[in-house]
């Protein structure tokens, strides 16, 4: 099971995507990644090109590409078969101008009103520095009636949080509807990776999301791997599952201390803030970064010093016995249960990924569908039905100890590969091969499943890069856990569902 | 019904007792607020600011410049003063260091709540005032906490009024600290209890209100705030802590009469001082160290919390007429 077997493409006209699209979804595959491409003369490209990823749970790979031609530049929407096919359409239509015919949300998601009209900022000829206008608002849906009012909260925050906006239309207490206006952290990222050697992508895909290094790198690295048909000893990608655990470890024990911060009892979130902190001063021993930046480079992955098992194994059991000590706490337990409930339908149909998925029922694990090693037999997907805040919080609790035995695991087998001397040095910067090829990496970062889609040249330089992070599919869901929730309880739904706003925005 | 008690007892002797009690208020409740905020960072593991950093946080508010809202009303520079003018009130109206009654000025429960009803509304027009979703959020959360709590005030004081035959605060904590058996009756635990449940409430602190969030949509107290700044934001700050040490010092005078002078002699005013700040210290200290356990309520169950606290308040009072 070194790699998966490369993608199977279909070509079809506009007129068949639909069709198409259908069948994927019929066989139980799900849309994983929209990315268009601008086709053609390098100033101005005569042509575009979309191609729609399809991931199944079998590792299946199929990519579903649609020309379309840049003068008559539409598609028919695809966002009644599929809600995160709406959302990529709205994506596409706000960076490369390609309208899709009939949508039902025809406004912009990633420009906010004050872009130019008709500016398409992922075209080769967009203008570097248009001309921003005054900002126009953003359309959404006002509820009226007798004692409903708007909360807006944000983008800026009274916490260290990202930036966000939250429109609130609110009876009383009780939250009647939410829209959420995201993008305020758009970077460009995607067009940053353009022109770029492969191996420079590296650091970039590290700072996409700061919480999510590894999952970004290795979902990069490996999407280059599979475009220039690089093979990755399997030492190095048993060192690649080590680090990504690594990554899933801190941020989880993070997020089971801040869940519980925001019922008020700190004392929680205190002890978690010191194991995490542990866990980052491990990392920094690993990697020398304690965000493990710099483990991961093109063919390979590297380690400064083999893991401290004892750490890691003290680590989770004192974020279980923390984790008990809160859920034990009646007022805590009242606040968890029942709050914020994504129903599993709702959670299929929105298309959520990682934690949130688990917790709504959905067995979604890019470790176990699309897997680049074998995590052995202690390696088991962790899900709940209940959809609350206590399901995501109890799978998160779950995958701490999961991720503790993998890391031991792969520990002792990385050992074991070292120690036979069966693993030589020669991966380490050997001359990358050039392109042109097109490459996928999949990998399930600690939020859910990570995509990147790379494309590169006869010079080993990127002329595509697309990034889904796991967050761009599971927002849609936060607004739709809300319904019947109070607004007191909404930082802690919200911090249930913890996405980035960053790796969303790109 | 306010007793005519001491009335002769002469103005200077009046105006001594409330500027050691003001005196005291000032200096004291920004140490108490300190202490438990330290008691709450040591137990959690933390190393905190220090028992001096609310003292510091003030006197640097109190030296910046208030930044105003274009188009805000006189509601926004007023509020503040008035928080402060009718917690200092409170402060002096309250038994804390004598139990000497006041002359010309009534220590009677329905004119101390009348007094703490002053600030809660004008916490609350502040926050109506930023016309902010959170200010106007945070409002009708604190009214609809006040209204709950003043009744459960008047109520469970009125029960230990009952043995005394006068709603003078003052008559009530000196006749309680005269006859000691009265303190571990069945009305006198029931409405402690129920006055302990209120004082946090009235105050923010947990598990109603979370007074260290940052989180914009559970606050409570701090949601009326946001908008206020430099002076006027020191201003809200002590007025607020003022009205914890006034309700924590009636209770634990009620609680625990000791050391409470019965006159305005000054080695009385001088016992009457250290004992009460001890108490308020070592109480303050407790109520933090309690918080710690804690968790905040879901915002429905508040209520609940506060019938519960007024049915023991309702309980006392009818056990009251039974006892006695």
């Amino acid at each position: 099971m070194t790699r998966l077997a490369p993608p199977e493409t279909v070509l079809v006209t506009r007129d068949q995507l639909a069709a198409a699209m259908a069948t994927q979804l019929q066989r139980g595959l799900r849309l994983a990644l929209v990315a268009a491409h601008e086709d053609g003369p390098l100033v101005r490209g005569t042509s575009f090109r979309v191609v729609h990823v399809f991931l199944g749970s079998a590792g299946e790979r199929v990519e579903v590409v649609v020309e379309v031609p840049r003068d008559d530049a539409w598609l028919p929407t695809l966002a009644g078969l599929s809600y995160p096919a709406g959302r990529f359409e709205r994506e596409i239509r706000d960076l490369y101008g390609i309208v899709p015919r009939g949508h039902p949300q025809p406004y912009r998601l990633v420009r906010h009103g004050h872009w130019p009209t008709g500016f398409y900022p992922m075209l080769r000829d967009a203008d570097p520095a248009p001309t921003f206008g005054a900002d126009q608002g953003f359309p959404f849906v006002e509820v009226s009636g007798k004692g409903v009012y708007e909360i807006p909260v944000g983008p800026v925050h009274a916490g260290m949080i990202e930036p966000g906006h939250f429109r609130f239309s609110v009876v009383g207490e009780t939250i009647v509807r939410m829209y959420q206006r995201l993008y305020f952290a758009h970077r460009g990222v995607e067009k940053l990776f353009e022109g770029r050697p492969v191996a420079d992508g590296i650091p970039l895909a590290e700072r996409i999301s700061g919480d999510t290094a590894v999952g970004h790198s290795l979902a990069y690295a490996m999407a280059v791997e599979d475009a220039l048909g690089i093979e990755v000893p399997e030492h190095d990608r048993l060192v690649r599952a080590l680090l990504l655990e690594c990554e899933r470890l801190y941020n989880h024990v993070n997020d089971i201390g801040a869940i519980i911060n925001d019922t008020g009892l700190s004392i929680v979130n205190q002890h978690a803030g010191r194991l995490r902190e542990t866990l980052l001063r491990h990392n920094a021993r690993l990697t020398g970064h304690r965000l493990l930046r710099g483990a991961i480079r093109i063919g390979g992955a590297d380690l400064a010093s083999a893991p401290d098992l004892a750490l890691v194994t003290s680590v989770a059991a004192e974020a279980a016995e923390l984790a008990s000590i809160a859920t034990g706490h009646g007022m805590v337990a009242n606040r968890l249960d029942t709050t914020a409930v994504l129903p599993p339908e709702q959670a299929r149909r929105l298309g959520v990924l990682g934690y949130v998925a688990r917790a709504s029922g959905l067995a979604v694990d890019a470790r176990a569908d699309q897997p680049f090693v074998d995590l052995g037999e202690r390696f088991e997907v962790i899900t709940r039905t209940t959809g609350d805040v206590r399901a995501r919080f109890d799978v998160r609790v779950d995958e701490v100890a999961v991720t503790a035995r993998l890391v031991a695991d792969l520990a002792a087998r990385i050992a074991a590969l070292e120690g036979s001397g069966s693993d030589s040095n020669a991966s380490a910067s050997a001359d990358l091969p050039t392109g042109p090829g097109a490459g996928l990496g999949v990998v399930e970062a600690w939020r859910g499943t990570l995509v990147h889609r790379i494309e590169v040249d006869a010079h080993g330089v990127l002329t595509r890069v697309k990034v889904v992070d796991p967050s761009f599919c599971t927002w849609p869901g936060l607004p739709v856990a809300l319904a019947e929730t109070i607004v007191p309880d909404f930082p802690l739904a919200n911090k249930s569902f913890n996405m980035s706003y960053a790796g969303n925005d790109l | 019904m306010i007793e005519a008690v001491g009335l002769d007892s002469g103005v200077i002797d009046s105006v001594l007792v409330i500027v050691t009690q003001l005196v005291l208020a000032i200096a004291v409740t920004p140490l108490l607020i300190g202490v438990m905020r330290t008691t709450r960072a040591r137990l959690e593991g933390r190393v905190g600011g220090g028992i001096g950093q609310p003292w510091r946080d003030v006197a640097k508010l109190l030296s910046k410049e208030p930044l105003r809202a274009p188009g805000s009303t006189p509601v926004l520079t007023t509020a503040p003063i008035l928080l402060v003018a009718s917690s200092l009130l409170l402060c002096a109206l309250v038994p804390l260091v004598s139990t000497l009654a006041l002359a010309s000025v009534p220590g009677d429960l329905f004119v101390v709540v009348s007094v703490l009803l002053l600030g809660t509304v004008a916490l609350a027009l502040l926050g109506l005032e930023s016309g902010t979703a959170f200010g106007g959020m945070g409002s009708s959360r604190h009214m609809t906490i006040a209204a709950l709590v003043e009744p459960t005030v008047l109520l469970s004081i009125y029960a230990l009024s009952v043995p005394t035959g006068t709603s003078a605060l003052a008559s009530i904590v000196q006749a309680r600290k005269l006859d000691p058996t009265s303190l571990l009756n069945p009305v006198s635990l029931l409405s402690i209890v129920a006055l302990v449940v209120v004082v946090i409430a009235e105050t923010g602190r947990l598990p109603v209100d979370n007074p260290s969030t940052h989180l914009e949509l559970t606050m409570v107290h701090e949601a009326m705030i946001l908008e206020s700044g430099g002076r006027d934001l020191g201003w809200l700050e002590f007025g607020s802590w003022l009205r914890l040490t006034a309700l924590l010092g009636l209770v634990v005078n009620l609680a625990m009469p000791w050391g409470v002078a019965a006159d305005a002699a000054p080695l009385g005013l001088l016992v009457g001082l250290v004992t009460i700040t001890a108490k308020l210290l070592v109480t303050g200290a407790l109520l933090a160290a309690a918080e710690v356990f804690m968790a905040k309520l879901r915002l429905f169950r508040v209520p609940e919390l506060l019938a519960g606290s007024f049915v023991l308040a309702f309980l006392s009072v009818s056990a009251s007429y039974l006892v006695f």
